[in-house]
């Protein structure tokens, strides 16, 4: 009867819902009183559950009581404005209803990605903010995933709301002539919370898988709904589909990252490669070509075992046009990469030598890779320079391994 | 940083070679384009099919061509970003359309809106 984990669990699928929903009903401005309200709903539900027991019906407990507390809040609200602006008189009694079905819930939720999305806020708040509002992240775990502490998440959630009020961003759909534009920019946050997850130097594997699946509960969501149901939130959904397939294949049991090669395929996952699949015909269906689309095709490539010639000119070729409509340095290296499997390890020296990445760790592991048999020194000389720009003891041995390598 | 249009001139190659020869062109030419984009200076281009070419002469006269015969034809131009002419001519000289002879790839510097130019 007495489950412990239940109301974690609990927070972490209903906090967001209730605070979507009171926060549209309330208005972004007062968004700290929604996450106050939602706070306090399961510090209630602690205590009343630890003595009568959990309800049979928890969830919706939760929203009785969410209910509540904020007609609770909107009725002193209400009584202290009439109080102080005398002059205003409605002839009817104030009747605040807090609407906490199924379809609310969603609505609320879509309408509040769009505004934690809004361009005027800074990148890595809207992360923040996401993990907050849309996946029900404690402070504590927020603050683990970008690897700072409380205080730095605090006053970077605070200054966001501030945004949002000098802003007055609305919570609610853009039209359909924005949405497009919009979508962009919610696709581009999703995906950052994706790749926090799955690139990030935090050694919390647990915490690390939940980043990426809360991005794709997120792009789960867009589909469902037909508005937001474009063929770019497909390929999206696709790509990390992708990525998570090789979740367990790609870290070994201290954290180390297993490079792709040399990956055990027996442990990708073929279910989630399936759904990649899926996604990406779906994504198809529109004449639009967007940057998720190529690296969709390109992650559906890697999930082809047989490393031939034609496998590496495909991707090769993806990536020549995925650089034309959005160029990034990690895009450059990944198709030198290619283009030495594809064409010949010399080319793609002489095309790599071009990039001159030089603060980047992964282009002197590249050169060094690509001169690896042919110029054992000059690997070397590559992989210390990666060395010297490494980040995490995870690349750290991983470079390292490659230089004694060399030296057999 | 300017703009540079590399313009290609050369004959209708589907003319003179066979369309395996073509894929190959094209393949040379997609690497060539990102080896440029990789270096984040790709602006956009395009190929310029012969088919459907028409030149509309001083009174609206219309006449059919220009044709893939001759080497000077406008075959597809690229423009990209570089510091100088100079960068813009290395990049030329990779372009695959000069592995014909007599073919030729034309740099020229984009206008800036600045009032000057």
């Amino acid at each position: 009867m007495q489950n412990p984990e239940i109301i974690p669990h609990l927070f972490r699928t209903e906090y967001r819902k209730i605070v979507s929903v009171l926060c549209r009903r309330f208005g972004f401005d007062q968004m700290e009183t929604a996450e106050d309200i939602a706070s306090d709903t399961f510090l209630t539900a602690a205590q009343a559950w630890s003595y009568k027991g959990i309800p049979p019906n928890p969830t919706a407990w939760l929203y009785s009581v969410a209910k509540n507390k904020a007609k609770n809040h909107l009725q002193r609200n209400s009584i202290f404005e009439n109080k102080i602006s005398t002059e205003i008189q409605t002839a009817e009694t104030y009747e605040p209803e807090i609407d906490l079905s199924l379809q609310n819930i969603t609505d609320s939720q879509l309408q509040m990605m769009f505004a934690i999305c809004h361009p005027a806020i800074p990148p890595e708040a809207q992360i923040g903010l996401s993990l907050r509002i849309l996946c029900g992240f404690g402070i504590d775990e927020v603050a683990e995933a970008f690897l700072t502490n409380k205080e730095t998440i605090n006053k970077r959630l605070f200054r966001a709301k501030e945004k949002i009020r000098n802003e007055k961003i609305e919570i609610q759909m853009p039209g359909p002539a924005e949405i497009d534009n919009r979508l962009e920019n919610v696709l581009t946050t999703i995906y950052l919370l994706f790749s926090e997850g799955y690139y990030s130097v935090s050694d919390n594997q647990v915490l690390r898988k939940d980043l990426c699946f809360e991005a794709m509960r997120l792009c789960h969501m867009l589909i469902e709904n037909e508005g937001t149901n474009k063929p770019p939130v497909n390929a999206l959904l696709s790509l990390m589909y992708f990525h998570a397939s090789r979740f367990e294949a790609r870290t070994d049991q201290n954290g180390g990252l297993i490079l792709y090669e040399d990956q055990d395929t027996n442990l990708w996952n073929y279910d989630l490669i399936a759904k990649g699949a899926f996604y990406l015909n779906l994504a198809t269906t529109g004449t639009q070509l967007s940057k998720y689309h190529i690296e969709a095709s390109i992650a559906y490539w890697h999930t082809q075992k047989t490393d031939s010639k034609q496998k590496w000119e495909n991707i090769l070729q993806l990536y020549n046009r995925l650089l034309q409509i959005a160029y990034s340095p990690i895009a450059a290296l990944n198709r030198t990469f290619a283009l030495a499997r594809a064409n010949s390890p010399e080319e793609a020296i002489s095309e790599a030598e071009k990039l001159k990445l030089t603060g980047n760790q992964f282009y002197y592991t590249l050169l060094g890779e690509l001169y690896t048999g042919i110029d054992n020194e000059r690997a070397k000389l590559n992989f210390e320079q990666a060395l010297t720009l490494i980040k995490t003891p995870a690349d750290n041995t991983l470079i390292q391994s490659k230089i004694d390598k060399l030296q057999n | 940083m300017d703009e540079f249009v590399l313009i290609f001139r050369h004959e209708d190659g589907t003319k003179v070679a066979s369309p395996e020869q073509i894929q190959i062109w094209m393949k040379q030419t997609m690497d060539w384009i990102g080896g440029i984009a990789a270096q984040n200076k790709f602006v956009s281009g395009t190929g310029l099919p012969f088919a459907d070419a028409k030149i509309v002469g001083h009174g609206g006269v219309v006449t059919n061509g220009p044709f893939g015969e001759i080497k000077e034809t406008i075959g597809g131009l690229i423009t990209v970003k570089a510091e100088s002419v100079e960068e813009a001519v290395e990049f030329a000289k990779g372009c695959p359309v000069l592995q014909g002879d007599g073919n030729t790839v034309e740099v020229r510097k984009v206008a800036k809106n600045d009032g000057v130019h």
